[in-house]
C-alpha cells in the first residue's frame, strides 16, 4: 500500500503509564486501515533543531475508529519534547512504515518482549487468535500494559531485579516455565535478540524478531539502519538489510546478530 | 515565468535537485514525491563494485543537523546500469549519476560504464580517501583536484561536474584546480567532518567515530564557499548544504548558484524538493520576477 506520507495526526490521549514511559493515541483513518502489528511509525518534533523523525513502535490498533497507539520510552530531548503533548495537540507522523510481522499458519505462539519491546507484543497478542504465551521482560516491578496483555492470554514475566516473576531476562523467564509453541515473535534489545535466536534454533521453533537501529529516513532511502544478513540484500547487492524497510521484522536465520 | 536553468550545456525545468546520498535512486521517495516535477535526480554515490559500508551506528543528530557515516553502500555500477537508471528514466527529469572510487581507476571504470547510459551529467563525489595515497581525500587536495578531472574527462560522454569538499582551508584553491581540470560544473559543498559523542555510554556516537555533517546548521558556511566558488571560476555552480526552504535555496541563488540541491531536508519532510519549488515560483510571482535567471548572482 502506498505510503501516506508525512501527515499531521490528532492525539486522541497522551499519558505516563510508567517511569519513563508513556502512551499516546494518535487519529488518523488511512495509516491505521494499513497498520499491522511489528510495524513502526517516524514520529517527528516540534522543535527545527531536532530533525529526525523518532521510529516508535505500534502498540495497538483501531481500525474502525482510526487510531494508532504507541507507547515509547523517553530516551532523550526528542521523545521528551513528544511526552509533552496533548490530547487535542496534533503531532507530525509518517507511517506505517516497515513489513511487520507475518501471522500466517500460527498454532502456538510464543511472543517475547523486552523493555520497551513489550509495546509491539499487544498489537500482535489482540491480532493472534491462536493459543499464546506472551513473555514480558521489565527492569523492576514497574511494569506498564500488563493488564492489557493478561486479557490476551497467558502472561509469563521477568525482572532483571527479581522483583517481579522470573530474575533474569525474558529468557530466563520462558526456561523456568517451560514455555513451548510453534513460532516466536520478538521485540527488544539485541542481547536479548541473540538469546532468543538461539534458543529458537536449539528448540528447533521458528522466530520473527524486530530490531532497533538509528535511522534518518526511515523509508529505506538513506541505508543508515543497516543488520547483517545471511543472504546477499536485494538492494546492494551486498549482506546489509535495510531494517527499516526490509524490516525491522526479520526471520531470525535471515540475520546476524 | 521562465523557471529553466542551464547548467554544462543541459537544460533543467527548474533549478531544484536532490543531494547525493539523501534520495537513493529517487524509488524509495517515488510513493511520495511526483519525480517528474524535479530538475534533476542526484543518485547516491555508485562505485565500480558493491561497497557495504560501513558499520553500525551510522547516523547521529546533532544541534540543527546530523552526522552521517554510511561509507557509501552501494550496489555498484552492474546493478546500477540494469535497476536504477531504467527506473529514473520512466521520468521527465534530468538525471544526474554521482561517482565514487577510491583509486583514480575505480572512478575511470565507473565513468565509462555510464558512457553509453541515458545519463545528463557525471556527479563526481573527490571527498572519498584516495587509498594510494594514504587516504587523503582527492578533494582536499588542488593537484590531485586537477589530476583527477582531467583524466575524468578524457574518458566521460557526458558532462562532469566535480563535488567539492568543504574541508579544505581555501575551497576557491580545489574549484580552480577543478576548472583547470576542464570540469564543466561544480558542486558544493559536500558534508563538512564532524564528531559526537555520548557522555553516558563514554564512547563516540558513530561506528566510524566521524561523519559528514549536514543539515540547517551547516547552511551559512556553505552560502558562503558558494559564494566564494561562484566569484572565483567561470564555470557554473550547483550549491548546497543544509538547504530545507525555497528561502534557502533563494539565497544560494541570489549567491550566483545556477542550481541548488536538497539533502538532509528529504529525511526532515519527504516532500522538501517539491516545497522548494513551489516556493521559488511564489517568490517569483509575488516579486514579478519573469526569468529565474535575473535572481542568479543578483547579489554581489
Amino acid at each position: 500500500m502506498a505510503n501516506v506520507g508525512k501527515v499531521s495526526a490528532k492525539i486522541v490521549s497522551a499519558e505516563q503509564l510508567s517511569e519513563g514511559i508513556y502512551s499516546m493515541w494518535i487519529e488518523h483513518k488511512e495509516m491505521a486501515v494499513q497498520a499491522k502489528p511489528g510495524q513502526f511509525i517516524s514520529v517527528y518534533c516540534t522543535d527545527g533543531a531536532k530533525l529526525l523523525p523518532r521510529p516508535i513502535s505500534i502498540c495497538d490498533i483501531d481500525k474502525e475508529q482510526g487510531r494508532l497507539r504507541m507507547v515509547y520510552r523517553v530516551a532523550g530531548a526528542g521523545t521528551k519534547e513528544i511526552s509533552q503533548k496533548q490530547a487535542g495537540d496534533s503531532i507530525e507522523v509518517m507511517g506505517p512504515l516497515g513489513n511487520g510481522y507475518d501471522l500466517s499458519e500460527v498454532k502456538q505462539a510464543v511472543l517475547i518482549g523486552g523493555g520497551i519491546g513489550i509495546p509491539p507484543m499487544l498489537a500482535l497478542a489482540k491480532a493472534l487468535s491462536c493459543e499464546k504465551t506472551i513473555v514480558l521482560g521489565y527492569r523492576d516491578a514497574k511494569t506498564f500494559l500488563l493488564d492489557e496483555f493478561e486479557a490476551c492470554g497467558k502472561v509469563v514475566i521477568s525482572t532483571d531485579d527479581g522483583s517481579l516473576g522470573t530474575k533474569g531476562n525474558a529468557l530466563d523467564a520462558i526456561r523456568a516455565n517451560g514455555v513451548t509453541g510453534d513460532m516466536i515473535f520478538s521485540c527488544g534489545p539485541t542481547p536479548m535478540l541473540k538469546g532468543v535466536k538461539a534458543f529458537a534454533t536449539e528448540q528447533g521453533i521458528a522466530a520473527q524478531l524486530s530490531l532497533e537501529e538509528r535511522m534518518a529516513c526511515g523509508i529505506g532511502a538513506c541505508l543508515a539502519c543497516v543488520c547483517q544478513s545471511k543472504e546477499v540484500d536485494h538492494h546492494t547487492h551486498v549482506h546489509n538489510k535495510r531494517v527499516c524497510k526490509d524490516g525491522p521484522v526479520f526471520w531470525a536465520e535471515e540475520i546476524e546478530l | 515565468m521562465n523557471t529553466k536553468v542551464s547548467l554544462a550545456g543541459i537544460e533543467f525545468k527548474n533549478p531544484v535537485t536532490t543531494a547525493s546520498g539523501t534520495f537513493g535512486s529517487g524509488m524509495e521517495y517515488s510513493d511520495l514525491v511526483d519525480l517528474n516535477r524535479l530538475g534533476a535526480v542526484t543518485t547516491k554515490g555508485v562505485a565500480n563494485v558493491p561497497w557495504p559500508g560501513n558499520p553500525t551506528p551510522r547516523v547521529a543528530e546533532t544541534y540543527g543537523g546530523m552526522l552521517n557515516a554510511i561509507g557509501l553502500q552501494n550496489p555498484g555500477i552492474d546493478v546500477f546500469l540494469e535497476r536504477d537508471i531504467p527506473f529514473l528514466k520512466q521520468y521527465d527529469t534530468k538525471i544526474i549519476v554521482n561517482v565514487c572510487g577510491k583509486t583514480t581507476e575505480d572512478y575511470l571504470a565507473v565513468v565509462e560504464r555510464l558512457s553509453d547510459a541515458p545519463v545528463d551529467l557525471l556527479e563526481i563525489n573527490i571527498s572519498c580517501p584516495n587509498v594510494k595515497e594514504g587516504g587523503i581525500a582527492f578533494g582536499q587536495n588542488p593537484k590531485m583536484v586537477e589530476e583527477i578531472t582531467k583524466e575524468i574527462k578524457k574518458v566521460a560522454k557526458q558532462p562532469v561536474m566535480m563535488k567539492l569538499s568543504p574541508n579544505v582551508t581555501d575551497i576557491t584553491q580545489t574549484a580552480k584546480a577543478a576548472e583547470a581540470g576542464g570540469a564543466d560544473a561544480l558542486s558544493l559543498i559536500n558534508t563538512l567532518t564532524g564528531m559526537k559523542i555520548d557522555i553516558n555510554r563514554r564512547k563516540f556516537l558513530l561506528a566510524n567515530k566521524t561523519g559528514g555533517m549536514s543539515g540547517p546548521a551547516i547552511k551559512p558556511v556553505a552560502l558562503r564557499m558558494v559564494y566564494q566558488t561562484v566569484n572565483a571560476v567561470s564555470i557554473p555552480v550547483v550549491g548546497m548544504g543544509g538547504i530545507a526552504t525555497a528561502e534557502d535555496a533563494l539565497e544560494f541563488l541570489m549567491a550566483g548558484a545556477t542550481m541548488v540541491a536538497i539533502g538532509t531536508a528529504n529525511f526532515v519532510n519527504p516532500r522538501a524538493t517539491l516545497d522548494v519549488i513551489e516556493g521559488i515560483e511564489d517568490y517569483m510571482r509575488r516579486n514579478q520576477v519573469e526569468d529565474i535567471k535575473e535572481l542568479i548572482g543578483c547579489v554581489k
